[in-house]
């Protein structure tokens, strides 16, 4: 093989074995990203509802928090758990590394990957979060496109984000990240609340927003429930598309050093 | 594009330093390491080479840079008369590698391990999943084509990488270590296949620290010991410039120092030296040699623990050129 070939058809072939891979462990993949955000649902969409200890109308808070737990979660873990695996002790991605293609874009290929995982895993709660909640009053369909702009720029940020910790964090210390970092981003991140409902506490409502995860639930509420007050979509844009850029600079920077010696 | 000599392989004055590991504050910094020391190499279109060295000579390193994987600190490297700082792809393109240790995809079998990386160079799966049941027939992995890689042994791990190196069809193919623990069954099996790439007409850069298989495969050799290349040639010349000698290696209960100046007045003696216990003597008359050094030792009231005859040999070519042993 000498003919140079066009960078897009080495990308598609990249992506293609993820896809390969993930539709074979899409159970597994499911059941550990979606397990938690749907026994949420159970707890606090139906069984304290029937109890009478919150409202009814908590379902339309909660829907799209979930929604968009269950696609970071699972956005991030999509390419930190593989990368963590894979540059560590079985030096799998050395595969990849060989094709002929700048390596940057073998990181990009598994953000673009773990971005549509947590795309499937949101589509995946939905219905089921519906079914278990019933009828959600206020929750509307109507605005696909920001309803893609959101998922595609959350999906994208927290695969990023990912990447990041996937090639930067030592191998040890990935169940540590799993209850400083992700256990708190989850709890501020606006996704058992609306950001608003924090006026009444001033301070968090301006600290949770170094919490990525905030943009993700206030995106999705905007799009699925927009008549929940919420943030305003230009800063949720402007937000994930920040945090996107961000992280996929950081991201590729360590998956490089990872990468070359 | 830069293109150089119709060679395979060409460097200059190749140079690769790493940063010491970090110290804790307050200890002595340690210094950088130079894995690579102003290497210059030609490897010809078709040819078998091998890389000899112990470990920790900068094989590795080298065929790092080669394989477009370490970034080399100076100097320059062509495959395929391509630059690999200037287009690594195009390199990736013309090589395939087979690593020191088997890293298969695991999320994939054998069969979809080969299909799968013939696609990420352009291949197209009807033609990837075609060579893809080739190899394996020619691998002797055709009847593991469905398995998960776990599911192999060491040997047809490392045959699989074999296969993956050639799946795209290059033009140079690079082996670090390649039958390092391997049983010898398997590392035969690996010798064959080796060769009948040989005799296709690929060029082939492999390093070993095993003599024999570099002694067996090899056009050429070039021997390496910290970052440097000590001598080039094909084994049967590298062979004649052994030192003419038998090393005779006595070792003692004590430091050996003290033993070399009457070591090197015994007759047929043209060198001797201590190497902590050790004695090692060049001598024309090899094992008769042998009750005159443990002589010398008693009279320093030292015993001997243990002897050791290299006849002339790469070994003993290595030995006289590095001062260590290879295995």
């Amino acid at each position: 093989m000498s003919e140079r070939v066009p960078y897009w058809r080495i990308f598609a072939a990249l992506l293609m074995r993820d896809v390969t891979v993930a539709r074979r462990e899409i159970g597994y993949f499911l059941v550990r990203t979606t397990l938690q955000p749907l026994l949420f649902v159970l707890i606090f969409g139906l069984i304290m509802p029937r109890m009478g200890i919150v409202g009814r109308a908590y379902t339309t808070t909660m829907l799209p928090g979930i929604l968009a737990l269950s696609l970071a979660l699972s956005a991030v873990q999509a390419v930190s758990l593989p990368m963590v695996q894979e540059f560590g002790w079985t030096k799998e991605i050395e595969d990849r590394l060989l094709a002929p293609i700048a390596n940057q874009l073998v990181a990009v290929e598994k953000i673009v990957a773990g971005a549509m995982q947590g795309i499937v895993a949101s589509i995946f709660v939905l219905p089921i979060a519906r079914l278990i909640m019933g009828p959600i009053p206020g929750l509307t369909f109507r605005n696909v496109g920001m309803l893609m702009i959101m998922t595609i720029l959350s999906g994208l940020a927290f695969s990023a984000i990912g990447l990041f910790i996937g090639t930067a964090i030592a191998p040890q210390q990935i169940g540590l990240m799993f209850s400083v970092i992700i256990a708190p981003m989850i709890m501020f991140g606006c996704t058992y609340y609306p950001w608003r409902g924090l006026d009444a506490v001033p301070v968090m409502k301006w600290l949770v927003l170094i919490d990525p995860l905030v943009y993700v639930s206030e995106g999705l509420r905007s799009a699925l429930t927009p008549a929940v007050p919420h943030m305003p979509e230009p800063a949720i844009i402007a937000a994930l598309l920040a945090l996107a850029a961000l992280f996929t600079y950081l991201g590729l920077r360590s998956f490089m050093k990872r990468a070359m010696s | 594009m830069i293109r150089a000599s119709m060679s395979a392989i060409q460097t200059r004055g190749l140079r690769k330093v790493y940063d010491p590991p970090p110290t804790r504050r307050g200890a002595q910094k340690l210094p950088p390491v130079v894995a690579v020391d102003s290497l210059d190499l030609e490897i010809g279109d078709g040819e078998f080479f091998g890389l000899l060295g112990p470990n920790g000579a900068g094989k590795t390193t080298t065929i790092g840079i080669l394989t477009t994987r370490v970034w080399a600190t100076s100097g320059e490297a062509f495959v395929a008369g391509i630059s690999v700082n200037a287009d690594p792809a195009g390199v990736r393109r013309r090589i395939g590698v087979v690593p020191q240790r088997p890293n298969p995809d695991r999320s994939l079998s054998a069969f979809e391990n080969l299909v799968f990386h013939a696609t990420y160079f352009g291949i197209t799966a009807a033609q990837a999943r075609r060579r893809a049941g080739e190899l394996l027939e020619r691998l002797g992995l055709a009847e593991k084509k469905d398995a998960k890689v776990d599911q192999l042994s060491g040997g047809q791990q490392q045959r699989l990488m074999i296969g993956r190196a050639l799946s795209h069809d290059p033009q140079v193919l690079f082996l670090d270590e390649p039958t390092v623990g391997l049983d010898p069954q398997a590392r035969l099996a690996l010798w064959d296949i080796l060769r009948d790439l040989h005799r296709q007409g690929r060029t082939i850069v492999m390093t070993t620290h095993y003599m024999e298989e570099a002694d067996q495969l090899c056009d050429r050799l070039g021997i390496v010991d910290h970052g440097k290349l000590l001598a080039l040639d094909t084994p049967q010349q590298l062979k004649i410039q052994a030192p003419g000698d038998t090393i005779v290696e006595v070792t003692f209960d004590a430091p050996a120092e003290a033993l070399v100046s009457e070591a090197s007045r015994v007759e047929g003696t043209t060198k001797a030296e201590a190497r902590g216990n050790d004695l090692c003597v060049y001598s024309g008359r090899g094992g008769e040699t042998i009750p005159l050094l443990i002589a010398i030792g008693e009279g320093h009231g030292m015993s001997v623990r243990d002897i050791h005859l290299s006849r002339p040999s790469l070994e003993t070519l290595f030995i006289s050129l590095t001062g260590r042993k290879l295995e």
